[in-house]
């Protein structure tokens, strides 16, 4: 058998629901297992960690044929909020944690949240406008630097 | 199926490791498997979870989650991770005679 996986770096580049909780799923799941786990939020994969937008992130009803919605009817006002309301729910029946909360779990759990320093600056935004588990702003090279070793997954 | 040896006693596992036999556990058993685990000693902390897993299991026929063991149970999570590191739930669940968690959160 191949050696264990001892180390992942995942990027979370999307800001969307369904754009950010594979990204916090397999860092908590690497976690579980024993495997060391950073995760580094780049774009609009941001918002995941940014103070105001974490609690307001909601599923992509226009541009996303795996819902089943027409894309004019996903544009009505309301969709993407009733969408996101019904995959919480879901979510929460199954114990899948909101996005506040996960970010939380994921550093109690002894996970590395960083902020990708390009998008950063792009979208003017300052340390402290990231929640408090965020432990530092990296630039991509940092980012290669602490991921030696790890497999890199993007997401 | 497979069998573990255990100090004095031989209990049924799958090939996993884990316990099939919930009626061979106790508490020396629980304590052996803790070593394996790389657990020294288990202490009045660690029984506190491993009897929550086996009480909720008991009510709800799956392991809970480590966001259950923090809402239901008040486990806190870094402590969590401070008592069973390098994989908590699997590792409590084990201690706890147990099956695998399946759960991916």
């Amino acid at each position: 058998m191949a050696d264990k996986i001892k180390k992942v770096s995942i990027v979370c580049s999307k800001g969307s629901l369904e754009g950010i909780y594979p990204a916090l799923i397999m860092a908590n799941g690497a976690r579980m297992e024993g495997i060391e786990a950073s995760v580094f939020f780049t774009f609009f994969g941001l918002d995941a960690i940014t103070k105001k937008k974490m609690k307001k992130i909601k599923v992509a009803t226009v541009g996303n044929p795996a819902m089943g919605i027409p894309t004019l009817i996903g544009a009505l006002p309301g969709m993407s909020l009733m969408a996101t309301k019904m995959m919480m729910k879901k979510m929460d029946e199954l114990d899948i944690p909101s996005i506040p909360e996960f970010i939380e779990l994921l550093s109690d759990a002894g996970a590395k949240l960083y902020a990708c320093k390009a998008s950063v600056d792009m979208f003017g935004l300052k340390e402290s406008d990231f929640c408090d588990q965020v432990d530092s702003v990296l630039t991509v090279g940092e980012f290669y630097e602490l991921s030696s070793g790890a497999e890199i997954i993007f997401t | 199926m497979a069998e573990l040896k255990l100090g004095k006693y031989t209990v049924e596992t799958g090939e996993d490791g884990y316990m099939t036999n919930p009626d061979q556990w106790n508490k020396e058993i629980a304590e052996e498997i803790a070593k394996q685990e790389n657990i020294k000693e288990l202490t009045p902390d660690h029984w506190n979870v491993i009897e929550f897993l086996q009480k909720d299991y008991k009510e709800k026929g799956s392991i809970p989650t480590i966001r259950r063991l923090k809402k239901v149970g008040g486990i806190d999570t870094k402590e969590l991770y401070k008592l069973f590191p390098e994989g908590p739930v699997k590792k409590a669940a084990r201690i706890a005679g147990l099956p695998k968690p399946k759960s991916c959160v």
